[in-house]
């Protein structure tokens, strides 16, 4: 069924779900939501199961006209401002909608991406697996590409919750300008004997060059040690590796990507991919040291604190 | 002398994924192995295993930390490959891919032809006499780097790459040759082009090959070419 009309797109809109790792092995990159705890949480928000689609909003917001007779949306992630039909709305919680509102996503206050999940989910065509949208590949979402003004999204059925939810306030990720990211040395690591220290001690600041590709950060050099070479035969990139260029800038790689051939100094820990989705060009990040038990430990904290939130949604008051 | 390791060596690449490297250079001994232990792994793929990449040298192994860590799926694959001589590998595929070579679909073939001191017809016969390794998947969907090109057609790439290449469009890079599955920006010496859809995502297998499989081309006429295009839907 119908559910919004796209009046405006927003900069950079986009359907998304858990991403598509199906064919990574011939070259398709897995896509998927950046910031994927603001995904679930949205999804939660409106009673969706855990992986339907959503829109990903960047920096600005699109303008939603509703088409549907009664449905639930939840906005997670970016600050952004939010309104229906010219009242403030809240984020972080169920907003049941009709047809004629009309859903207004402002620019991002903190953060960079939010996730606005709509009951049912996103209804576009599955494709290899997912309905992710990659628009590099042009496939998923609308047609392979960014929402465009006239563009009509279809939802899949479902039931507009009979209690809305919230999620407490204590529980809403803070966006800061400065950032730590947990980082696991490798896969390259002995090329930076003396580099990793640069890199796990000094501040980077994020360039206008960030996007679902990748991040490119400007700051203290970090060279290969001498008789390594400035490439490596070309290799899966995962994200969240670190690769080094020769002029020694790091760039966190995201989702975009299948594979490289620069050196990978340290790669970012999963449950702080993110963190990434929300920084922004002139935030500054920092790596910290991690270690693979770390990561694991965290991946677990995070999958309970998940299920917790899940238990604990609380009615607003 | 081999670039082959004694002992694979094992890269940790975050907390998701595990890269087991067999080898040191782009060599057809190191392929053959990475191949080789990717097909017993996807064979009987331990819990948690989300997806197992084969590249030149090494394989990357993807997992769900919820589920699985390296300590439970190295013992496994390293046991797989300590049986290696026992257990068979499957032959791999040979894909067929028809090429029309030259003229408007290859536009570089009369520069590879000059710089080995070849004919174009040489060159034709020379790049379709070998059944090719698909070494590695990447860049874009399905564009395959092969290997075991013959030296006498090695051609460095495009000083100034092209901003847009068809799909289909097949090259040289180097000591490398492969195919473009879609339009793309791109710098390799284009030889010719297949009429095939390398890349159909509606398709329930939207690809034609995988890692392991090996290429054939097949020179096909202009008449030829059309036919199957056509029949491609295209």
């Amino acid at each position: 069924m119908d559910a919004f009309r796209v009046v405006s797109p927003g900069s950079l809109t986009t359907v998304q779900d858990r991403g598509r790792y199906r064919f990574i092995d011939r070259g398709v990159p897995p896509s998927g939501a950046l910031d994927l705890t603001a995904f679930r949480i949205a999804n939660l928000l409106v009673g969706n199961p855990e992986g339907a689609a959503a829109l990903e909003v960047t920096m600005a917001g699109p303008v939603l006209e509703v088409l549907c007779d009664a449905a639930d949306v939840a906005l997670a992630g970016a600050d952004m401002d939010l309104t229906v039909n010219r009242q403030a709305a809240p984020m972080w919680r169920t907003l049941r909608v009709r047809k004629g509102d009309l859903i207004r996503v402002g620019q991002a206050k903190s953060g960079c991406r939010a996730c606005l999940a709509v009951t049912g989910g996103i209804d576009v065509p599955l494709v290899m697996g997912s309905r992710s949208t990659c628009v590099k590949a042009k496939i998923g979402g609308v047609e392979g590409r960014a929402l465009r003004k006239g563009d009509v999204l279809g939802r899949f059925a479902g039931q507009p919750l009979r209690h809305p939810r919230c999620v407490p306030p204590e529980s809403v990720p803070v966006h800061t300008a400065d950032i730590v990211l947990r980082a696991i040395p490798g896969p390259q690591e002995e090329a930076f004997a003396r580099g990793l220290d640069t890199f796990f001690g000094s501040s980077y600041d994020i360039t206008p060059e960030a996007d679902r590709m990748g991040y490119r950060l400007q700051g203290p050099p970090v060279h290969h040690d001498e008789g390594f070479p400035q490439s490596i035969i070309s290799e899966p990139t995962i994200p969240g590796n670190v690769q080094l260029p020769a002029d020694g800038q790091p760039i966190i790689l995201l989702v975009e990507q299948t594979t490289g051939g620069y050196s990978k100094i340290a790669t970012v820990i999963s449950s702080d991919i993110p963190k990434i989705a929300q920084a922004v060009p002139g935030s500054r990040v920092r790596f910290r040291r991690s270690t693979l038990e770390e990561a694991h430990r965290v991946c677990r904290e995070q999958a309970l604190r998940m299920r917790e939130l899940e238990a604990h949604l609380v009615s607003p008051r | 002398m081999s670039h082959l390791y004694d002992k694979p060596q094992i890269r940790l690449s975050g907390d998701r994924a595990v890269l087991v490297e067999y080898g040191d250079a782009i060599d057809p001994a190191v392929n053959e192995k990475v191949r080789a232990v990717t097909a017993l792994v996807k064979g009987s793929l331990p819990e948690g295993v989300e997806a197992v990449i084969p590249a030149y040298r090494n394989l990357s192994i993807l997992y769900d930390p919820l589920v699985t860590s390296p300590d439970r799926i190295l013992p496994h694959l390293l046991g797989l490959e300590a049986r290696l001589r026992e257990i068979e590998v499957p032959e791999p595929r040979t894909v067929e891919i028809p090429v029309l070579y030259g003229g408007e679909c290859g536009p570089d073939i009369g520069f590879v032809a000059e710089r080995g001191g070849l004919t174009v017809d040489e060159v034709i016969a020379i790049h379709a006499g070998t059944v090719y390794p698909i070494y590695m998947i990447g860049f874009t969907p399905g564009f395959c780097y092969l290997g075991g090109l013959d030296s006498r057609i090695h051609t460095p790439r495009r000083k100034t790459p092209r901003t847009l290449l068809p799909g289909g469009s097949v090259g040289i890079a180097e000591a490398q040759t492969g195919m473009y599955p879609v339009d793309s920006p791109g710098g390799w010496q284009i030889i010719g082009r297949t009429p095939l859809r390398l890349f159909a995502p509606e398709r329930e297998n939207p690809f034609l090959y995988e890692p392991g499989d090996r290429i054939r081309f097949v020179p096909v006429s202009p008449a030829e070419y059309n036919r199957i295009r056509e029949g491609e839907g295209r």
